[in-house]
């Protein structure tokens, strides 16, 4: 009682540190109120004369312009908020499908780089050291003004084995088309989804009790796999039919056709990527101390189970937070889309803005959107990383 | 006695190369395989490339724009004034390293690569400049190996007076046309000039932002943690490009009627806003590595929390962190690249310019080929000298 009283007349309430941080911390507070206010106003007043208020309403209008590609019926009748939703989507599955092929090529390299043989070595070195020194714009414009639109016109195609035909006006692979009994088909891959997940679950729980270590993910894609081989197989009529890509006069037709906008984007973001994603991979593999390695083989281990059981879950732990920031680089750079011309999210939004003159919403709504996405990400690969942790006592 | 004269040389392995290929090359069947495999590919790559570069590439479109690449639109009279910015950067280097790296594999380094660029085709003026460089680095070497502890301070100063300097030069002073030193618009900026300027300014200006909040997001006073949190995370989430397109597109709005601010001016904004973020994290690990028992000794001796920060932690924390700084310093070098996307005539915007000209059309593969090659020698630059900077400092030893 007494010592509290004595601090309370011997610490000026200036001199006080607590009483300091709170009052710093208020000023720091009212100093950015105050800026923020400045510039809301200044926005304001700037928009006022360009006789704009701040909203989406606009988004509802008919767009007037074309996308080059989208992934559901889009036309120039559309509005605004479909044209946005094809960008999204665009960028949604340029991401996808350069995670997917980034993750196996830089899992490759980041192998390759610590193979014992000499050639191979020095050739993913050599790949890392070259890409990883680039710039990314760069790397993609070559790829789309320097290779995809150099190839040769549609009367001089290129044709690759296995009917992949390759032009200056894009690429044409075989597709399949779906029939009447498609539907049919999708039912029975349902159900080899489901029993997959079934074979998942009790692998996992078999394994707990066991305390073996069965090939969990072998044997559910097997089972998915064997599902839909049966399925394909019983059918009467085949669910898809083989579309060759053909060549027509001037243009492609047929099969699926990749534009070279995509091409390069996806095949830039992806060579790019996986030189970093195979650094983390290497750095990943070589965290695991060799005596890891020597102790598996004295327990009677072979190679293949020494890499699964002992080196991979070790090394998993290392790789894993890098590779989600690969992967969010990966989302990320899909933005520079607009250099090569590919609709994505950004340049979709882009060409409202600059029909529309909504700045501040549009750029508003691409932060939130990639914000969005990096926030998903994050999720799904932390939750990932808690799942692989070392579980300690 | 008998004299046992017969001792044989231990077995080298490594001079039989034959069983160095065994052991390397040809271990098992799949060794093999991916051997010859890869003995294809480079045999593919190499010879598509080298077919490529010597018999159909037409390189004139280079020797042509060279002046175009490096300095954009940048006014022929007024050239004199970068060479004689870079000929302050090359002494200072120069004395440096004759003060501080007693090698003389960097001096003789620093002094080959003007001869080198001599031999491009520059035409006769540069080479004459590139040559005064090549003199201007062996008398600053020379000066600073003979007279190291008389030079230190003023070479330091130089450092840090070297930007604005170079900013003094690059833009000039009076207003007039004819006046001394007139003015150059940013718009005249380009090229590998307009490039270097974004990276050093992006990389000066974040640099202190960036330790702030690296600061900030680890204080103990809950509103500038949670801002400093918001900011960076806010950042980092979004593309490069959204920032730039702001700053370009908003910036204006955010500011009083009237007020405007340059198009370079605003892009470097960008940059700085956008590599402070991603630095505070690099800082913050540092700051992470540094152990409670410093902040506790620093305090029983009674420094404040301010001086404990500043020559007690950040030194440590900084030095731990150095082969991240430069590794994300590079990314901010390639970074620049996107203002090409914003319009400005950085070494990607100016290759559009090169590539519209009537003459040029078609030859992309060369252009892009050259920008590539800048980028990537200069990138592995940093990196080379990062490594040895590391050496030097025992980074990871003490």
């Amino acid at each position: 009682m007494q010592r509290d009283e004595r601090q309370k007349t011997t610490i000026p309430f200036w001199r006080d540190e607590r009483i300091l941080n709170i009052l710093g911390q208020v000023a720091f507070v009212l100093a950015i109120l105050f800026v923020g206010s400045l510039i809301y106003r200044n926005m304001q007043a700037g928009l006022a004369k360009q006789g704009i208020t701040l909203s989406f309403v606009f988004f509802n209008g008919v767009s007037g312009f074309d996308l080059a590609e989208s992934l559901f019926a889009y036309d120039r009748n559309s509005t605004y908020q479909q044209a946005f939703l094809a960008g999204l989507l665009n960028t949604l599955s340029v991401s996808i499908i350069g995670v997917l092929f980034a993750t196996v090529l830089g899992v490759i390299l980041g192998v390759a780089r610590l193979s014992t043989n000499f050639i191979i070595n020095r050739l993913a070195a050599f790949y890392l050291e070259l890409i990883r020194n680039l710039a990314l714009l760069v790397f993609l414009i070559f790829w789309y003004l320097g290779v995809f639109l150099k190839l040769p016109r549609v009367k001089d195609a290129i044709i690759w084995p296995g009917d992949i035909i390759l032009t200056n006006r894009g690429m044409g692979i075989p597709w399949g088309i779906p029939t009447a009994s498609f539907p049919t088909f999708s039912l029975i891959l349902y159900i080899g989804i489901f029993l997959a997940l079934i074979v998942f679950f009790s692998l996992r729980v078999y394994s707990q009790r066991t305390g073996r270590a069965p090939l969990t993910l072998l044997w559910t894609v097997l089972t998915f796999i064997f599902i839909a081989f049966a399925g394909w197989i019983v059918l009467p009529e085949k669910p898809l039919m083989l579309d060759l890509p053909l060549v027509k006069g001037l243009n492609l037709s047929g099969g699926k056709i990749l534009s070279p906008e995509f091409l390069a984007l996806t095949s830039g973001l992806v060579l790019y990527t996986a030189a970093f994603i195979g650094e983390v991979v290497r750095a990943g593999i070589q965290s695991v101390p060799h005596g890891q390695v020597e102790a598996a083989r004295a327990l009677g281990l072979n190679g293949f189970q020494t890499l699964r059981l002992i080196v991979m879950p070790q090394a998993l732990r290392v790789i894993i937070p890098p590779l989600t920031s690969q992967y969010l680089n990966l989302i990320k750079n899909s933005s520079l889309a607009i250099a090569v011309g590919f609709p994505d999210v950004f340049y979709v939004s882009n060409t409202i803005l600059n029909q529309t003159g909504r700045a501040v919403e549009m750029i508003a709504l691409v932060m939130a959107t990639y914000l969005t996405f990096s926030l998903i990400t994050s999720v799904l690969m932390n939750w990932y990383n808690q799942r692989i942790k070392l579980v300690e006592r | 006695m008998t004299e046992v004269n017969t001792v044989l040389p231990p077995l080298s392995e490594r001079s039989n190369i034959l069983r160095w290929m065994r052991r390397n090359l040809f271990g098992s069947w799949s060794d093999s395989i991916l051997t010859i495999l890869g003995i294809l590919i480079v045999y593919w790559v190499l010879k598509g490339f080298l077919t490529w570069a010597f018999t159909i590439a037409e390189w004139q479109v280079i020797s042509i724009n060279l002046r175009l690449i490096m300095v954009g639109q940048y006014p022929v009279e007024h050239t004199n004034r970068l060479w004689l910015w870079l000929g302050f950067l090359v002494f200072l280097s120069g004395n440096s390293i004759g003060i501080w790296a007693r090698q003389s594999k960097y001096a003789v380094g620093l002094l080959i690569i003007p001869v080198l660029l001599a031999l491009l085709p520059f035409g006769p003026e540069p080479r004459k400049w590139l040559i005064a460089l090549t003199v201007t680095g062996l008398i600053g070497w020379g000066l600073g190996r003979s007279q190291p502890e008389a030079l230190k301070r003023s070479v330091i100063v130089g450092w840090v007076i070297l930007l604005p300097i170079i900013v003094l030069l690059t833009n000039g002073l009076s207003e007039s046309e004819a006046g001394f030193m007139s003015i150059v618009k940013t718009n005249l900026w380009g090229g590998l000039l307009l490039t270097f300027l974004l990276t050093v300014v992006a990389i000066l200006f974040s640099f202190p932002i960036g330790v702030l909040l690296a600061l900030g997001r680890r204080s103990e006073l809950p509103i500038i943690r949670w801002a400093s949190v918001a900011y960076i995370e806010l950042v980092r989430g979004v593309p490069l490009i959204t920032i730039l397109f702001m700053a370009q597109l908003m910036l204006p709005l955010f500011l009083p009627a009237g007020w405007t601010v340059d198009r370079v001016v605003r892009a470097m904004i960008a940059m700085i806003l956008f590599s402070a973020a991603y630095l505070a994290e690099n800082v913050r690990g540092g700051l992470q590595a540094i152990s409670r028992g410093q902040f506790e000794a620093a305090h029983a001796l009674g420094l404040s929390g301010f001086q404990t920060m500043i020559f007690v932690i950040l030194p440590q924390a900084l030095r731990l962190v150095i082969p991240i700084l430069v590794g994300q310093f590079i990314a901010v070098f390639k970074d620049t690249a996107l203002v090409a996307i914003v319009g400005l005539f950085d070494l990607v915007g100016i290759a559009k310019t090169v590539l519209a000209q009537p003459a040029f059309l078609g030859l992309q593969r060369e252009v892009y080929v050259f920008i590539s090659l800048i980028y990537w020698v200069l990138s592995y630059g940093m990196s080379y000298l990062s490594r040895q900077l590391e050496e030097r400092l025992g980074v990871g030893k003490r």
